[in-house]
């Protein structure tokens, strides 16, 4: 049962990052950014068997240099965005499919990487998700109000005086820190899913923003034990089961805002 | 009726008391022009309204001035303790966010820094521009009025020095339209802010404007505008009742092409209703 236990700490870990950043994820239109980040993140697998070092750490520094490239590449016009957002998403999945299985045939199962290993989790992934969770949470407490006003419009809170070049960088970081925490529990394909279903739900049950953090923090929680549970009752795989789970909620949450109005 | 004409590239004021200096300001990109050689000034109390074709680069040039983006060529000078206050044309809120007007409001009092001493309250804000009741209200379930009523509130919050104002009467229907008109008037003689407003009209500007200025990529012609309450036309459309608004006369000494390429003609002057752009 100790599997189970540090199963469900991971992923309660996990589903409290990504309620914060899902909601920006959300608000401002990134989904696909996140995806991108996501993708890319299997070139950071590759990278980290071919230099043997820590699988964690490859993915982390790939997800931060591509988030960094792209804000970059995001500036230039010759192409919108996302179409240069689909290029970059695929060709890294694809490449990051070949390179792994080149370095790494029969030994990796990829599945673990593209659908999550979260019944794998072990002492030093909790201390990891946990440390990255109180550094994210307290960047997010720290400039909750300049995040938030960059998200309502840009100009306007540039001309206040908010840096919003340096804002929307913090961003797209801890966006990138939590993608590469998340690959854990439910994979490169499923990533987004954690971040803007929990989100998308709680905005049937909130009035203002913070609570649809508060909202999406627990709905994730729930998603993350019921998926668990159904991992664990039926063998179903559990990254999917998690992604399933908050589907189900977020169709419950549509529901109850539908019948109580 | 006062008619004050002038020919333009001549700085259109020097009060000591500037609160913003565009001095022959141009942006090129590539081989397109896209402004040329824009000096205005604006000073304290003072309203200075931008009219100008589609295209013509009057958001473009708001946001030089707001330091939203730079010039090609030229220099900015902006008073240092200059507070500005500004109303972008549209807010596009995502329907995802859940907002509030308070928690709207909110935002800018954080951002505030400590040297500003006279803030005012949101309620205060919003019962100056007439939305108090819709403090509670979701920001997406607002109508067009209402949001440039709140964001003007929001602008008031930071009790600025110059408020900038992008079209903020579009999609406001002709009453309404008085009404703001009326507002930001008030708002100015308050507050003896500069007003800087592009209006998304080329000959009704607001009366109470001190300076018009016509930008089709340079500066056309710029001037007084002319009372429209006397005007017969108006008095027919609308009646007899106190107006806000006012006829701007352009005075003209070129036309443009269809590429917006100046083209020098002798007899331009036209009549109220017509200006001599090619493309207006």
């Amino acid at each position: 049962m100790d599997f189970l236990l540090f199963a469900l700490l991971a992923g309660v870990g996990v589903a409290l990052i990504a309620a914060p950043l899902g909601a920006f994820v959300v608000w401002q239109r990134l989904a696909y950014f996140g995806d991108t980040l996501a993708h890319a993140s299997l070139l950071g697998v590759a990278f980290g068997l071919l230099l043997t070092v820590s699988i964690q750490a490859a993915i982390t520094v790939s997800c931060l240099i591509v988030a960094i490239l792209l804000t970059i590449w995001q500036t230039q016009r010759q192409l919108p965005t996302d179409t240069l957002l689909g290029i970059i998403s695929h060709s890294s999945l694809a490449i990051g499919l070949i390179l792994v299985s080149v370095f790494d045939a029969g030994r990796l199962d990829l599945t673990r990487y593209l659908l999550g290993d979260i019944l794998s989790t072990n002492t030093t992934d909790i201390i990891t998700i946990f440390a990255i969770a109180i550094v994210i949470g307290l960047l997010i407490w720290r400039f909750w109000t300049p995040l938030l006003a960059i998200t309502v419009n840009e100009a306007m809170a540039e001309v206040e005086g908010v840096p919003v070049k340096r804002m929307r960088l913090l961003l797209l970081f801890m966006l990138a820190l939590t993608i590469a925490v998340a690959i854990k529990i439910v994979g490169v394909l499923l990533i987004t899913a954690l971040l803007i279903i929990p989100a998308a739900a709680a905005r049937y049950l909130s009035r203002t923003p913070e609570q649809m953090v508060g909202f999406a923090a627990i709905i994730g929680c729930l998603s993350v034990a019921l998926g668990l549970a159904s991992s664990f009752q039926w063998d179903t795989p559990a990254g999917p089961s998690i992604v399933a789970s908050a589907s189900g909620l977020f169709i419950l949450s549509l529901l109850i805002k539908r019948y109580s109005a | 009726m006062k008619k004050e004409t002038s020919t333009s590239k001549q700085p259109l004021s020097s009060n000591s008391q500037a609160l913003i200096t565009a001095d022959n300001i141009s942006l090129i990109h590539g081989d397109k022009v896209l402004l040329q050689d824009i000096n205005i000034t604006i000073s304290a109390g003072e309203i200075v309204t931008l009219i100008g074709p589609n295209g013509a680069g009057k958001t473009t040039l708001l946001n030089i001035l707001l330091g939203l983006s730079s010039p090609t060529a030229g220099t900015i000078k902006r008073n240092k303790d200059c507070r500005i206050g500004y109303m972008p044309q549209r807010l596009q809120l995502n329907p995802q966010l859940p907002l509030t007007v308070d928690r709207f409001l909110s935002l800018v009092n954080s951002t505030l820094s400590s040297v500003q001493s006279s803030t005012i309250s949101i309620d205060k804000a919003l019962t100056r521009t007439g939305v108090n009741h819709l403090q509670k209200t979701d920001m997406n379930n607002l109508s067009g009025g209402e949001i440039q009523r709140v964001l003007l509130a929001r602008a008031l919050l930071r009790q600025p020095q110059l408020l900038v104002l992008d079209e903020p009467v579009q999609g406001v229907d002709i009453n309404g339209q008085n009404q703001l008109y009326q507002l930001i008037s008030d708002i100015r003689d308050e507050l003896n802010c500069g007003v800087l407003m592009v209006s998304h009209d080329l000959h009704l500007v607001m009366a109470a404007t001190d300076h018009v200025i016509c930008l089709n990529q340079h500066i056309c012609c710029h001037g007084h505008p002319e009372s429209v309450s006397s005007h017969p036309a108006y008095l027919e459309l609308f009646g007899d009742t106190s107006s806000n608004l006012a006829t701007y006369t352009h005075h003209h000494d070129h036309k443009h092409d269809l590429h917006g390429k100046v083209v020098k003609g002798k007899d331009t002057h036209q009549n109220h209703s017509q200006c001599s752009h090619g493309d207006h």
